[in-house]
């Protein structure tokens, strides 16, 4: 990442931002930085706006190094990096609806997340105005013989979140898919600016309800980091327990829903179990059942039950019991197998453009995951794998989800045997002044980033970047040419966040 | 698979005894719905959930109900695809501005005689998200809500309370020698 290194050498340092360094550039420097993103050098980790300025943070091909780099735009405008690299398109229409920056050169200029509803235009500018008009919303155009559109949405068929599709299908099949989301927006930015750090960390855990412990996490870690807070090591235990416990019910969760919309009921009835007595064992353990607000700046916010220890255990060996006997119902049942496998295929090469984390990227042969990458205590001195796939279909998201079960499992053993005794949280106190953090954390989904600038105690400006940002476009790409029929299959494979894509 | 077949035969079920009805729920509900639309519905209830701006916490719990633990189906109440077959809404969520319309539109859709249930604190009143230029507020500034489950989110044996409530609420409509039965069938 040499080019990329030189560029930041030359930029102007921000004292103050922490763990990894900001540096704000020059708009020339800022089109550099993009053309490495596009040559494949960097990885976008996040884009976003901020007063009068845009922010972007990139990772270096071996995913150890992350720079924030900033550029100013005193006329409201900056060199577009959708231009040069499509993962940062959403991101720059989210940023020009919500805080009126302009980004030049911008191939796609439609509104996102802003669906023509609100009652003031960019509501994160300086200066909100008044909204005008807007024109109705343009879907890319479709050309070709016999093509028929589906629109699915806003409100779906299921128990899930809200959003819109519009299938353009010949016949049964699939030739394009454009989502158009934003539908549960809830101006979380807006509401994290002023808040108190306290104020934020629920905010932050209410981003994705299913994430909320990685999200705290991820927040956490970025208040610690601005404010150079050290966390006692019983804290980095529970949490890392809390994560495991999120990523085991989730993963069964999926498994079984996966399962479900291939018409196979019996998988989903058995993981629903598996994922009860998860959350069952997390509500006796920590008094929630999704753990909500149980980890803070600082540290928990409670220890884990007396016999919280020995809860999970069993938990776990009923989990041992079981499931390896589902792996088997899923690998051996023909119709099922039938359905998932070369379904809804992603490219290793879209994978690693998009820098898509989580079981998209690894199904697809991205690696990359924070708890190795960028790794945090107590990851730094756990054992445990990675398990990367090739196949990229639907099957290799559902055995990725199987393999990261068995390293969960496996990891709770062994935080349980360590945990260390003490204090299980030390007081944030924020001195007087400007402090900013980045904050990763590896969630069920992928990785969640945190990024903030406080003003002694309160949130001036709070970024919250979701996996989904970087999987949701490639589930576009994933059901091209399959049947709309196999597009719950796909999507339950995916099972992207709306809530912590809109914000 | 017959293994596993075979085990669901023989082993004892998991689901749990139904928990007490919600008296506050109850207290709720008679202020609000009245005797023909109950008659009318009877004892069996298609629910619809809308996500109108949840977090998605609310959702996962809702979804907890249909697994063996609660067994949602047993007392008669099943989720729906479609408002069209709907008697009762489940919403969660602060109403988000940009899902105002398809609330309002999904409420339509259902045929009346219909109940709102509101479920999780930012559906009461807007909750942590109230004070947003995106939120509307709560369920009840969109639509008329029966009922409202607290939480955040409600455990699924606080929905199962509420929706149980409901349930009870109806089977008074009729005599009292109807409503002890109807609470037999509910053990």
């Amino acid at each position: 990442m040499a080019a990329l290194a030189d560029i930041i050498a030359q930029a102007r340092r921000i004292d103050g931002h922490r763990p990894w360094p900001r540096a704000v550039v020059m708009p020339d420097a800022w089109r550099a930085v993009a053309g490495e993103l596009a040559a494949g050098h960097a990885t976008l980790l996040g884009l976003w706006g901020d007063t009068g300025a845009v922010q972007m943070a990139v990772m270096s091909e071996t995913g150890h190094d992350i720079h924030v780099v900033s550029v100013e735009c005193p006329d409201g405008r900056f060199p577009s990096v959708g231009a040069l690299h499509p993962p940062a398109i959403r991101l720059e229409r989210a940023i020009k609806s919500l805080y009126g920056l302009e980004p030049i050169g911008a191939s796609d200029t439609r509104p996102w997340l802003d669906l023509g509803f609100w009652d003031v235009q960019h509501p994160l500018s300086a200066r909100p105005q008044q909204p005008e008009q807007q024109p109705a919303y343009a879907f890319l155009p479709v050309q070709g013989e016999g093509l028929h559109r589906i629109p699915v949405g806003p409100v779906h068929a299921g128990i899930i979140e809200p959003g819109h599709f519009r299938f353009t299908a010949n016949g049964e099949t699939v030739v394009r898919l454009e989502q158009r989301l934003g539908y549960v927006h809830k101006g979380i930015e807006s509401l994290m600016a002023g808040a108190t750090i306290e104020k934020a960390a629920q905010l932050a855990g209410r981003t994705s309800g299913d994430s909320t412990v990685a999200y705290a996490l991820a927040f956490a870690h970025a208040v610690e980091a601005a404010l150079n807070i050290a966390v006692p090591p019983r804290a980095h235990y529970l949490r890392a327990l809390m994560a495991e416990l999120e990523r085991l019910a989730n993963h069964f969760g999926d498994i079984g829903a996966i399962c479900n919309d291939a018409s196979f009921t019996l998988m989903h009835a058995h993981c629903s179990i598996l994922r009860e007595r998860v959350l069952r064992a997390a509500d006796a353990c920590f008094g929630h059942r999704l753990m909500m607000d149980r980890i803070i700046p600082g540290g928990v916010a409670r220890d884990i039950a007396a016999d919280g220890g020995m809860l999970v255990e069993d938990t776990l060996a009923q989990i041992r019991g079981r499931f390896p006997r589902l792996i088997e119902l899923y690998d051996n049942t023909a119709s099922l197998q039938d359905r998932t496998v070369k379904t809804g295929v992603v490219s290793a090469e879209l994978v690693r453009q998009f820098g898509a984390g989580g079981y998209v990227g690894r199904a697809s042969g991205r690696a990359f995951d924070t708890r190795k990458a960028q790794t945090y205590p107590p990851y730094d001195r756990l054992e445990f794998e990675v398990p990367v796939l090739t196949a990229g279909d639907v099957n290799a998201r559902v055995w990725v989800r199987i393999r990261e079960v068995e390293q969960s499992l496996a990891l709770v053993d062994q935080i349980l045997a360590r945990l260390p005794d003490g204090a299980i949280a030390v007081p944030v106190t924020a001195p007087a002044g400007a402090a900013e953090g980045l904050g990763l954390a590896e969630g069920f989904r992928g990785d969640v980033l945190a990024w903030l600038r406080l003003d002694g105690s309160r949130v001036v400006r709070c970024h919250l970047r979701d996996p989904s940002w970087f999987q949701w476009p490639l589930l576009e790409a994933a059901i091209e040419n399959n049947i709309v029929a196999d597009f719950p299959l796909c999507n339950k494979s995916f099972n992207c966040s709306y809530s912590g894509h809109d914000l | 698979m017959r293994r596993t077949l075979f085990e669901g035969l023989t082993r004892s079920p998991l689901t749990e005894p139904p928990p007490s009805v919600d008296d506050a729920a109850l207290a709720e509900l008679a202020a609000k719905v009245d005797g023909a639309a109950r008659r009318r519905l009877g004892r069996s209830l298609s629910i619809r959930e809308v996500d109108a701006g949840s977090c998605n916490g609310c959702e996962l719990e809702i979804h907890a109900l249909n697994n063996a633990f609660y067994d949602l189906e047993r007392f008669g109440l099943r989720f729906v695809a479609s408002p069209r077959h709907a008697d009762v809404l489940m919403v969660t969520g602060p109403v988000t501005k940009n899902m105002r319309e398809a609330l309002q539109r999904t409420y339509k859709a259902a045929p009346d005689p219909k109940w709102v249930i509101a479920v999780g604190d930012c559906a009461l009143d807007g909750g942590i998200f109230a004070e947003s230029y995106a939120v509307v507020g709560g369920v009840s500034s969109v639509v008329p809500v029966d009922l409202h489950i607290r939480g955040c989110p409600p455990r699924p044996l606080e929905l199962l309370k509420g929706l149980l409530a409901m349930l009870e609420w109806q089977a008074m409509s009729g005599s009292a020698a109807s409503h002890t039965a109807d609470r037999s069938d509910l053990k």
